[in-house]
Parts: structure tokens; sequence; C-alpha cells
């Protein structure tokens, strides 16, 4: 029968000469491959104490922007969340009311803002989406956990801190 | 025999009175090369309309259930390069196809005319002048005509230097908002107010740039039908406050219902998420304007089929809505889709129940199974939240 491919090598069924036979020479082939890794540049990193080099576009955890005043700068348009193809994103809007022009930019505002983080993919489209700056992918890395449930991150988990109040930021 | 006679001069008699009416009052009008016959009297851009699809010029203040309007905008300007038969000159200028009727053999250029495009692009720069771009804060955003007109003939970014007129807030009553800032002056409202309610509460006031939609003074907006204003309203001038910041139009499912309604037909499109009614507004058509009803009469529908039933229970579901597959209101919603029997693979594959290990409303905050966002009168506060 005609072979499939090139690529086939007949394997050689003879016996074994005296140099193959003491299995020494390539025991020691083996062995300096082994040693010769020991110099070379290692592949791991120990994280978290070190991190890889990010290249600049990296799309890591998001954050929710304020403005100079520290207000809030989402206006719960929908937009990143229409964008979102993994459909991580749901929101509910209130009306800004007279007393709490400090707290939102605009007169509508984001009163739930939800990822679910089990479900985002880190495209960054609701970044690209966004028309009033609000969401950005930031250079954190996504951190592990064990339960399900702290992976919904809600507004107040991405919200930067203010500018004025948060004195640490 | 006599009998026989009688039926023959009376198929004679239709025949020639069918080929009578055709001659007289049927005439020929070619629209971007398309010919179509049309009765006299009909305007251009109902002869457009007829031939449907991007050869009908947008339209932001024509409406054509309202008496009187058009004319106002200019976006449906087009241009006719032949007359007619009997006076074959062109019209020497973009001519407004609302208000132009068609005469025989006229030979009118919509979208094929790089005039008319460009007349255009700077109607809907005027009209972008003072607009607020605030789409989105705007409830309107997604089903927005001066959106979509953006969209097809704008510019990417504006070129004008000079502050845009604002005005101070209104409060127009319980069950409307008025966003001053964002009206482009159609008119529509107020024939709609005068046309379909018994009192007209509101109108134009000022003139120029001060020019506003007000009552006189601080009246609110009460009388039945009067919420028809919202439908009829091109941009998010008018919106209903129900529903005021509630959705996204884009997250509600549209849905057709009816119910026996005493003072309108009670055909509506229910605006769903879940089986909640976020809002009720009336069936529109491929137009944007309020769809002919089962009696031949436009849909208008009455304040309380839209403001008070906001309960699945107050009306019969008839089915989803037929939305352009190009509006983004049809995103996620497949409505010529087959739904089979659904076959739990999952559970014949594994050999068991699969396990459910979370329950996302246990931790999400958002559309919360207890809290009912439609039920609320006016927008969400943030005490709503708590």
């Amino acid at each position: 029968m005609e072979k499939l491919t090139k690529r086939a090598a007949p394997i050689d069924r003879s016996p074994m000469t005296l140099k193959e036979r003491i299995y020494l020479p390539a025991l020691l082939k083996g062995m300096s491959i082994t040693v010769g890794h020991i110099f070379k540049k290692k592949a791991t990193v120990q994280y978290p104490e070190e991190t890889r080099p990010f290249s600049p576009v990296f799309r890591g955890l998001h954050v929710l922007n304020r403005d100079a005043e520290g207000r809030e700068n989402c206006t719960a348009c929908g937009l990143c969340a229409v964008a979102c193809p993994a459909e991580a994103i749901t929101m509910e809007a209130a009306e800004r009311k007279a007393n709490e022009k400090h707290l939102y930019r605009e007169e509508k505002y984001a009163a739930r803002y939800e990822i679910n983080m089990l479900r985002c993919i880190f495209c960054g489209a609701c970044e690209e989406a966004c028309p009033k700056d609000a969401i950005y992918l930031s250079e954190t890395v996504m951190p592990a956990n064990f339960t399900r449930e702290s992976f919904i991150y809600k507004k107040q988990d991405m919200l930067i801190p203010h500018p004025k109040k948060d004195q640490k930021a | 025999m006599r009998l026989c006679t009688f039926a023959s001069w009376r198929v004679k008699y239709n025949a020639l009175r069918e080929n009578y009416i055709k001659m007289s009052d049927n005439i020929k009008v070619t629209i971007d090369n398309i010919t179509i016959e049309v009765p006299a009297g009909t305007s251009i851009l109902e002869a457009a309309r007829k031939v449907g699809g991007e050869v009908a010029p947008p339209t932001m203040c024509y409406y054509s259930h309202l008496k009187g309007s058009g004319g106002k905008c200019r976006t449906c300007l087009v241009e006719v390069s032949k007359g007619s038969e009997k006076d074959p000159r062109p019209m020497p200028k973009l001519v407004a196809s609302c208000r132009t009727g068609v005469m025989d053999g006229m030979e009118v250029k919509s979208m094929t005319s790089e005039k008319v495009l460009d007349a255009r692009k700077g109607v809907t720069e005027f009209l972008l002048l003072n607009h607020p771009l605030d789409c989105p804060v705007c409830d309107q955003a997604g089903e927005c005509h001066l959106q979509d007109l953006g969209y097809d003939h704008g510019w990417e970014s504006t070129r004008t230097e000079f502050e845009r007129r604002t005005f101070e807030p209104e409060d127009i009553g319980p069950n409307i908002q008025l966003h001053m800032n964002r009206c482009i002056m159609c008119f529509r409202c107020v024939f709609a107010a005068e046309q379909l309610t018994d009192y007209r509460e509101h109108g134009i006031l000022d003139r120029g740039e001060h020019a506003r939609i007000s009552t006189c003074i601080s009246k609110s907006l009460d009388h039945d039908f009067i919420g028809n204003v919202i439908d009829v309203c091109p941009v998010g001038a008018l919106t209903d406050k129900t529903f005021r910041f509630k959705q996204r139009v884009w997250f509600t499912k549209p849905v057709d219902a009816h119910c026996s309604c005493t003072k309108c037909k009670g055909e509506v499109r229910l605006w769903m998420r879940g089986d909640e009614v976020y809002r009720v507004t009336a069936r529109k058509d491929e137009w944007g304007e309020v769809a002919i009803a089962s009696d031949g009469k436009p849909g208008w529908i009455c304040n309380e089929c839209r403001f008070e039933k906001k309960k699945v229970s107050d009306w019969v579901i008839e089915g989803p809505s037929n939305i352009s597959r190009h509006s983004v209101i049809s995103q996620g919603h497949y409505n010529k889709t087959v739904h089979e029997p659904q076959i739990e693979l999952l559970a014949e594959v594994i050999g068991k129940e699969p396990i459910m290990k979370m329950d996302i409303h246990d931790v999400s905050d958002v559309n919360k199974p207890n809290v009912h966002l439609n039920q609320i009168q006016g927008p969400a506060h943030s005490e709503d939240f708590k």
C-alpha cells in the first residue's frame, strides 16, 4: 500500500552493537543535555515577586474612572454591555438627585455596575465602546480565587480611588 | 337573453370605468430610475416611500398621519431633473419632497444625486448645531431618527466653535419628560396635540434661536392621547417619564400585544425585559411612524395604555415584534429561528444532572428578582437601590 506521507521512517530492528549494549555513551549524551540546561536562561519567573515584562497594550482588570473632581464618569449608557462579546457586563441606572452632583458627572449614573469576571475575556471592547472615558482595562492581572462569588466585580471593586478623599492614591 | 346583454354591458362598462380611472388619476413618476404609478396629488416623498428602501428620503418633521406636518427640517430634499411630460425643464433648486406634488412624467433623483446627498449633509450639520449629543444619557438612543440621519449623512465631527443653545429644564407633567435642549423644532408634537387631544396645552413660544416648546404657563400635559407626542418626537426631546433611565432601549425586547381598551384600539408594542413590562409604545412601521391598526386608522394609543398598564397580566401578548435587522434593538434577538425541544445533552453525556455551583442572583445586585424597577413611577433614584 502506498504510504500517506513520506515522513515515516522504518525502525532498525537489527541486534544492538557493543557500544549500544553498554548504554554509557547514550547515558552521557543524555546527561550532557540535562547539565547544559542548568546554565541556560530559566523559563520560569518567581511570580508574584517577579513579573514578566508586559506588553504596553496588555489588558488586565477593569477600572472605573473618575474625573478630576472625583465624580464618577460612567453614565450607564450600556454601550460597554452591548459591545461585550461575552455578555459579562450588567448595570442599572438611576437619576442623579440635586444633592448628588458632587458624586456623578452626568444626570444619569450607574447605580449598579457589575462585571462577571468568569465570563470576561479581557478583549477591551468595553474600553473602546465607552463614550465617557469611564472604563479602562488596567495592567493588573486578574487575581485568582477559590470561590466563584468573588469573581462578580461590583462598582465599588472597580472604581479608582477618589483623587481628593483617598490620599493614598 | 336580456339578462345576458345586461351582464355583457356591465363588464364592458366596468372595464371602461377602470381604464378611465387609470388614465385620469394615476400618473407616472420616475424616482432614482424606478418608474411607478401613483394617484395624482401624491407628494414626491409618498411616491418615494412606495418605491421603498433607500430611495425614500429621510424625514425629521414630516409625519404622514399628522395633517400639516412637513416642510420644516429640509432633510427630505430631492432633485427634480425633469419637471413633467409637458414641461420637461428641471426645477432650479432642490425641493422638499414632502411638500411637492408629483407631476406626470416627473423624474426625481433622491439617493442617486450628488447634490442631494451634499445638501442632506449640510442639513444634518445644521440640525446638529444645537443638539447636545448626550446620547449616552438620552432614552431615545437606539431608536432616534437624528442618530440614524447623522450616521447616514452626518460629518464625523462638529465644525462649530460656538456654544450650543441651552434652556432651563421644565416640568411638563408626571408622565412626559421635556428636554428642550434636544429639540429640533419639527412641530410634530404640536400637530399631534392639536389633532389627537381635545385641547392643546403646549406650543412653540418665542422665535428664532429662543424658540422653544413650552406650556403657557407651567401647565401639565395630561389630556388623553397626549402620550403620543412621545412617539412622534423624532429625537429625545419628549420621552416617557415612566421609562426614564430604567433600561437602554436595546436591552429590552419589543413584543406586540393588545388589550381591550375603550378609548383606543389597544394594539401596542411592549418593551419587556424578562417578565417585566418597562415601556408601552404604539407600533411603528418601517418609516418610524405609528403603524396602521387593524381598523385601518393610525394606531395611536391612549394615556392609560401607555403609562399605567405595566403588568404582563394587563396584556395579551401576540409575539415578538419585527425589528429591522440593522437596528441595534435587534441585537441578540433571533426572531425567525425554529425552537426545537431542548435536549439535556450534558446530563445525557455525564450520566447525571449537572450541579449548579452558583446562582448569579445570590451574588449580583443587578436585576434582583424582588426589585421591580418598572413599577416605580418615575426614574429610579439612589434610595431605590438601598
